[in-house]
């Protein structure tokens, strides 16, 4: 199916909804209430008790707001959160000089980021760090507020160096999966007709318009993200921050409803870096669920124990298994199925090799990503019961702002969930078959079968899937 | 790019409404911070550890004779137990990821030794901290020094009995001969200074006694012992045996309780490490000459001081004299009955 064919909604035709999408001051409303409770989960980490589930940065960061973001804002919206994160907002405001549209300078250098660094793998190589250490991390709520602090500081130092935001675009290991799954999401901004971007010589879009007299009085800023929206195919580097609807002097920007997965068919921007981050995520999918879930004290000791042998043990394991046995065995798949398929010739070089491989890569990110929601399932329901204490007593000081400072634990949704973890597993296995199908087709004629090329692919998809079941489900 | 130098009305307010909410929220945490929230008491959070994890946190309090101390308790890996040491207060256990609060007073300065009540690991018996109480009030009364060190009694030094029964003595035996003991025997001086195989041989050269066989003056020492204690003794010794003695020392006395020869968790050579298990083995209450071969105030000096080369800790700011003479009757009940 060409992205023509596709059915779309176009939200922005709706005007009220447009209104507030170009109106900063929605945007700045969500954006204030995400900067308190990050201050505030920083604080609570850095100064509140150590009892992770008595410590608003723990059970708010790890639990709610991972859930938030695994189960709804990246299925659903894409990368709806990165339009609203309180992260890069102190970075970009002083960047921009202001807290809303263009006006006044703003401080920094404005540095184009590297040429050689314009990819995800700082993110991946981040997302892998944090990784290492998240038996730690997530359990530990000062660790907890380093972190957040950490990223706060490493993302308003590079938006004084940088242009733009190149936190965002190349360094935050959430970002670059967020990416990543949001080609999932049945949301999109793209342009209205590409010929109109052609034809519009400022390309106020990438460059900006502070001049209220060329668009009917709004202003914003050249894309914070440096994408030319005209030429957005993929959600991938789209932040949804909205800042094109509002420097586009020919209201050319839509946002749109899609079917979910649309991106994953566009050839066009298929790296590397990318279908190594669905290795990454998928990977740490499965070791999570085994270290964090499972009955193996050791194992789970190992993780927990930073710096010690069996950590560094847990470690190589780690990184062997997500960066290089499940890539490895893929690629083998993804071989063994365009032989089989006839298609010897279409891989015999080193770089049709690697193409074939970072095609298929993409029918991973369904699949990881109901791996993640799966195991996010797996703990949200059971720990929601932590949310009124925290609420109350973010710190563990023994307040009690709210009288819920007591609310004793209890699992929620415990017999229903091990149906809904399935039920999203099979569906997202179902939709990475229905994937490697359509990608196995891709490079043979029309209506000619895909079906050998695709199955080594799906039965990879379908061991992992076994396994994750095997793992959160028993 | 043209940009205005001057910010716009709506920047102002939205810079005013963030800069509102941030200092709102940071003024709103440092007010009802844990420094200025109105508390009848000070409040302490204190994290138990297993000691290889570090231990308590901290290790050593201060507070204010007549000071409420309000302690919020928690633990960082298994389950643990809160109790100072020559107090009567219950036993608070302590869970992970869960906060375990108990309200003290101290009226009377000194140190108060705390420590942990549940059998946490190998090294549980390491996990101590103390509570330094200063201020105004009639200081803690010392107990003194221990009886070991009255007598000058080496107690690490071994003690076998000269003598043993060929069956265990029962004082309830003993009745018959109680008009011929002299009543020296019966006070709690010669009774702490003199081993059961010494006050036998001892009545063995008593004239009066001269009649009596060797039975009946084993008996005889039984009902001694068993003179210098109560039932309620022997049954606060026997829970105190329970809960403190019987990791190492096994519940019937063999020397072989789950953590006899525990090898500290982590320590590369097993020799005994943290715990000093396996440098030598826990006594074994069950060998009869050992025990019939020790003097009380050797047993209340070796739980008092601890040591003897062994992972035995010292006991003597944890439990109260009463509490010691009570063990150490209950000990001598593994080989002296009724």
């Amino acid at each position: 199916m060409s992205e023509q064919s596709q059915v779309k909604l176009e939200l922005t035709r709706f005007k009220w909804l447009k209104m507030l999408l170009i109106s900063r001051w929605p945007q700045l409303a969500l954006r204030a209430i995400a900067l308190v409770g990050f201050i505030l989960a920083a604080a609570a980490g850095l100064a509140g008790t150590p009892v992770g589930s008595r410590n608003f940065a723990i059970i708010f960061v790890w639990i709610i707001w991972w859930a938030l973001l695994m189960l709804a804002a990246v299925p659903f919206f894409g990368r709806g959160w990165c339009s609203i994160c309180p992260i890069p907002m102190p970075g970009e405001w002083l960047q921009n000089g202001a807290l809303l549209g263009p006006a006044g300078k703003g401080l920094g250098l404005g540095k184009a980021w590297p040429k050689k660094l314009r990819s995800i793998w700082l993110q991946n190589l981040g997302f892998v760090l944090l990784a290492l250490f998240s038996a730690v991390v997530l359990t530990q709520p000062q660790l907890t507020g380093v972190i957040l602090t950490a990223f706060l500081f490493i993302a308003i130092g590079t938006s004084l160096v940088f242009e733009r935001r190149a936190f965002c675009r190349y360094l935050c290991p959430v970002g670059g999966f967020i990416g990543l799954y949001s080609q999932t999401s049945p949301l999109e901004l793209r342009v209205r007709d590409t010929a109109v971007c052609a034809g519009h010589r400022e390309k106020t879009c990438y460059t900006g318009n502070s001049d209220p007299q060329q668009n009917d009085g709004y202003t914003g800023y050249g894309c914070p993200w440096g994408v030319f929206p005209g030429g957005l195919v993929k959600n991938t580097n789209c932040g949804l921050c909205m800042e094109c609807l509002r420097t586009c002097p020919h209201d050319n920007l839509v946002l749109q409803l899609r079917p979910f997965g649309a991106d994953l068919h566009e050839a066009r921007g298929r790296k590397l870096d990318e279908a190594y981050k669905a290795f990454i995520m998928l990977g740490a999918a499965l070791v999570y669920s085994l270290v964090l879930l499972g009955p193996w004290g050791m194992v789970k000791m190992a993780a927990f124990q930073v710096g010690s042998l069996p950590w560094f043990g847990y470690a190589a394991a780690f990184l062997a298994f997500t960066l290089a046995l499940l890539p490895a065995v893929f690629f083998g798949a993804v071989m063994v199925g365009q032989v089989w398929a006839g298609s010897r010739r279409a891989i015999a070089t080193a770089n049709q090799r690697r193409q074939a491989f970072v095609r298929f890569a993409v029918a991973l990110s369904p699949l990881g990503l109901a791996a993640w929601i799966a195991f996010s399932l797996s703990f949200v329901f059971a720990n929601l019961s932590y949310l009124p204490p925290i609420l109350s007593d973010p710190f563990g000081w023994g307040w009690d702002l709210f009288g819920w400072a007591n609310f004793g634990w209890q699992p929620y949704l415990t017999n229903l969930t091990p149906t809904l973890q399935a039920s999203v597993l099979l569906v997202g296995f179902a939709w990475a078959g229905r994937a490697a199908y359509r990608l196995a087709a891709e490079d043979r004629p029309p209506g000619a079968p895909a079906g050998k090329a695709a199955l080594p692919v799906v039965l990879f998809n379908f061991l992992v899937t076994l396994t994750l079941l095997g793992l959160l489900i028993g | 790019m043209n940009v205005t130098a001057t910010p716009s009305r709506h920047e102002k307010l939205a810079r005013l409404l963030l800069l509102g909410l941030v200092v709102g929220l940071i003024t709103a945490i440092a007010l009802l911070g844990r420094g200025l929230l109105p508390r009848p008491e000070r409040v302490i959070e204190l994290r138990a550890r297993m000691p290889e994890n570090g231990g308590w946190l901290p290790e050593s309090l201060t507070v204010e004779t007549g000071e409420q101390v309000h302690l919020r308790m928690t633990s960082d890996d298994v389950v643990h137990g809160f109790a100072v040491g020559q107090n009567d207060m219950d036993p608070v256990d302590i869970y992970p990821g869960r906060f375990s609060e108990v309200s003290l007073v101290f009226n009377q300065p000194g140190k108060y030794t705390f420590y942990c009540t549940r059998w946490c690991g190998a090294n549980h018996w390491r996990m101590r901290g103390v509570i330094e109480v200063t201020g105004q009030g009639e200081p803690r009364r010392s107990a003194g020094q221990p009886p070991y060190v009255v007598l000058g009694l080496d107690i690490d030094a071994p003690h076998p009995a000269e003598v043993i029964p060929a069956q265990e003595p029962r004082a309830s035996q003993a009745l018959e001969l109680l008009a011929d003991l002299p009543r020296s025997y019966l006070s709690p001086a010669y009774y702490q200074a003199h081993s059961p195989a010494e006050t036998w041989l001892a009545l063995r050269g008593e004239p009066a006694l001269m009649d009596a066989s060797d039975e009946e003056l084993w008996d005889l020492v039984a009902w001694i012992w068993r003179a210098n204690t109560t039932p309620e003794q022997l049954q606060t010794g026997e829970q105190l045996y329970a809960e403190n003695c019987a990791a190492c020392h096994g519940e019937t006395g063999g020397g072989d309780g789950v953590f006899a020869n525990a090898p500290a968790p982590g320590a590369e050579d097993h020799s005994g490490g943290l715990t000093g298990h396996g440098i030598l083995p826990p006594t074994n209450f069950q060998d009869i000459s050992t025990m019939l071969g020790a003097k009380p105030a050797v047993l209340h000096g070796k739980i008092v001081r601890g040591g003897m080369g062994t992972g035995m800790p010292y006991w003597g700011p944890v439990f109260t004299d009463e509490e010691i003479w009570a063990l150490v009757a209950y000990l001598y009940a593994f080989h002296i009955e009724e």
